[in-house]
């Protein structure tokens, strides 16, 4: 009996461990960091970052993009799995098509961007062999924030929207046949069946999507990088460039606490807001 | 459904997992081989590297393992040997700013011995002096070269003001040229490395405040450096926005971007090699007070507990050798340290720059400034005031007076914690360099 029980922890045990030596111990010492400087245990990191010309912008970029891209990101992953229900033939190949920029890694994906964005770029070569333009024009500099902010919120979107699809696939299929049929016994019309039926029935996976896009989103970095250099700064860039351009650990870390705390408080929101009542699981 | 729940735990170790991602340290690189290693942060492009190893190391007389290692990952790993006190580097070939915080941590290996033997070679005194870091031993030996240079499309010069010589160009010039431009073809065809790696704060360091104000430091909220950042912001008017986005000039002067650049010359090498006949190169501006430039030294140094002291100090020997440092200077960017005739047969790109690299130097009103020194681990917080300063002036526009005296004393605290005496060409200090 008594091998029985230990088993399951034994099991778990080098999942727990890899978690606490690459998890909890870097994270600990990284507070510890953030909340020292001058020799003693103060914030004077944290005034340090709040007092920097980039923070305030690094703080509203950060969330413009996490405000704008994951709702976005959201409903045309919702839009997309709808209309996967009702492909019958190559079903799998348009999801895997659509799944195609999951594999492409950050940077890989910011520098395709960049080609397409800059003012060499296809976007300028297309608009100019048909007439539109008759010169190049810049969207990434710091005279065109909002051109800077759509293309970074455009390719987050072709980045990152299949995350939260696959997982919204996934939801889909586990949806009961039998209450689409039953509503639509009783009239329901598709909208209405979506609303009341589809939706309520995907909480947890659209719980599950969120937390995951929102805790990416906060600490986007690669692509930033290279679509908007320093004109667009974020807080996980803030983080680098005090780490190695500065070579200040502690304001550094300091940025990565605050990232934490950011991730973690949306992560309860999401956990709170979405919570789906016993019976409903 | 308990597949709803399922997604829900593993969403929830998920998102701790990534949480910690963004709090992990970078991990340094382990120890390749039991030849001696040679660290370096130079020679880096796999170009130039395996250029490095095939044609000059694999001819020296102790066989090396090459590691070209990012300016971070240098810096970790050195640090790191000495932490954990298991030595695997040799030798360190860095640039003077990315030696100093090893030096000031006492992880150099003092090469007084090496330095004298060595010096028929010729090395110049003001360089062996940048080696000492302001102390007593020779801490590392002048390995290589370079400096930052103008370039300019041969489309703009059609556009030089009358009676400008590139030769001789002043700031003004510079601002009327690219106002030219811009007025005739609608392009703001100057450029700036002012990216996220670009190299925009030496400009400001050994160029721009040299050149308008005579120092760097000590007249950082001077009224002539309020007028001189008024000025650069009026010329920043013809300068191309993506200048941010720049880190290396040769892109956007291969894709005809722009036409006229400043850049370190490593930077813009293959602009040159590529089209040495669609590009001029020559000195930099001069201002009021000068010609301002600022020499980059690589140099090489062994580590402390270096595991082949005896090995490193031979490579040294012979990676100064003159026909070594010709030969190295055919596979980089990088110019000899010691006295060495350059060849006629030089790339047509590398001729170029070796003929702007010596208009500058002996430019009639050229004023030197070395790098900063004694700084420490500091140069990073130096360069982010000018940067800082450049922003808030140049790209948000307010106003010099107004964001000066705050970034002096940023400037200040900068100085009195590491206690750096003033170098060149501030003048002399005794103590910590004071903003005036």
């Amino acid at each position: 009996m008594r091998g029985i029980r230990v088993i399951p922890y034994l099991l778990i045990a080098p999942a727990v461990l890899f978690l606490l030596v690459l998890f909890v111990v870097p994270l600990v010492q990284t507070m510890a960091l953030a909340f020292q400087s001058d020799g003693g245990w103060n914030f004077g990191n944290f005034s340090r970052m709040a007092n920097d010309i980039n923070f305030n912008d690094a703080v509203t970029d950060t969330f413009e993009i996490v405000v704008i891209a994951v709702p976005l990101q959201l409903a045309l992953a919702l839009g997309m799995a709808m209309m996967l229900r009702h492909v019958q033939r190559g079903r799998d190949i348009v999801l895997w098509i659509w799944s195609i920029p999951l594999g492409i890694s950050d940077l890989a994906a910011g520098l395709v961007w960049l080609a397409i964005l800059n003012d060499r770029g296809f976007l300028n070569s297309l608009l100019f062999r048909v007439g539109l333009i008759s010169s190049p024009q810049s969207y990434l500099t710091y005279e065109t924030p909002i051109a800077l902010l759509a293309a970074i919120v455009i390719a987050e979107l072709w980045r990152a929207t299949a995350i939260v699809l696959v997982i919204i696939v996934a939801g889909v299929q586990l949806v009961p046949k039998e209450y689409a049929e039953a509503a639509d016994v009783f009239g329901a019309t598709p909208w209405q069946r979506f609303i009341r039926i589809t939706l309520p029935l995907l909480k947890p996976s659209i719980q599950t999507a969120l937390i995951l896009r929102t805790v990416l989103a906060f600490e986007m970095f690669a692509m930033v990088l290279s679509l908007g250099g320093r004109n667009f700064p974020v807080l996980v860039s803030e983080a680098f460039n005090w780490e190695y351009a500065q070579q200040d650990y502690g304001v550094a870390a300091a940025y990565a606490v605050v990232v934490m705390l950011v991730s973690l408080a949306a992560t309860l929101v999401y956990l709170g807001a979405l919570r789906s009542p016993p019976d409903a699981r | 459904m308990s597949n709803g729940m399922l997604s829900r735990r593993s969403a929830a170790w998920l998102a701790a997992g990534l949480l910690g991602a963004a709090t992990l340290p970078a991990a340094p690189r382990p120890a390749q081989a039991a030849d001696l290693v040679f660290l370096s942060t130079q020679l880096r492009p796999i170009e130039e590297a395996q250029k490095l190893r095939n044609d000059v190391l694999s001819k020296a007389p102790v066989p090396s393992t090459f590691v070209p290692e990012a300016t971070p990952e240098f810096t970790v790993r050195a640090k790191a040997e000495i932490a954990g006190g298991t030595h695997t580097i040799s030798l360190l070939g860095a640039l003077h700013g990315e030696l100093q915080p090893l030096a000031t941590l006492g992880a150099l290996e003092p090469l007084d011995a090496l330095a004298t033997r060595l010096a028929a070679r010729g090395f110049p005194d003001n360089l062996m002096a940048l080696g000492r870091f302001g102390g007593q031993h020779q801490l590392y030996i002048p390995w290589m070269q370079a400096t930052y240079v103008m370039v300019a499309n041969k489309k703009a010069l059609p556009f030089l003001p009358p009676g400008a010589d590139l030769k001789t160009l002043t700031y003004a010039q510079l601002a009327a040229w690219a106002q030219a431009i811009q007025a005739k073809t609608g392009n703001r065809a100057l450029g700036f490395p002012a990216g996220p790696t670009g190299l925009m704060p030496r400009f400001f360091e050994g160029y721009l405040y040299p050149s308008f104000t005579g120092g760097v430091v000590a007249p950082f909220r001077s009224p002539a450096a309020e007028a001189m950042w008024a000025e650069f912001a009026t010329l920043w008017k013809s300068v191309t926005p993506n200048s941010t986005n720049y880190n290396f000039m040769q892109e956007p002067l291969l894709t005809g971007e722009v036409w006229i650049a400043w850049d370190h010359v490593a930077r813009i090498q293959d602009a040159l090699r590529q089209k040495p006949d669609d590009f001029v190169v020559f000195p930099a501006p001069a201002g009021p007070k000068g010609r301002g430039y600022m020499p980059v030294i690589a140099g090489l140094a062994i580590a402390k507990g270096a595991p082949d002291a005896a090995g490193a100090a031979s490579l040294i020997d012979y990676l100064t050798r003159p026909t070594t440092q010709i030969q190295t200077l055919r596979s980089s960017s990088f110019f000899p340290t010691v006295k060495a005739t350059i060849p006629n047969d030089l790339d047509p790109g590398l001729k170029l720059t070796e003929i702007g690299v010596a208009e500058m130097q002996s430019a009639p009103d050229a004023k030197p400034s070395l790098l900063p020194i004694g700084l420490g681990d500091k140069g990073g917080a130096f360069d982010k005031v000018f940067l800082d300063t450049f922003q808030l002036i140049v790209l948000r526009g307010q106003k010099p007076h107004d964001v000066l005296p705050r970034e002096g004393e940023a400037m200040q605290r900068i100085m009195t914690d590491t206690g750096a005496p003033c170098w060149a060409p501030d003048p002399p200090s005794t103590g910590a360099c004071q903003v005036q």
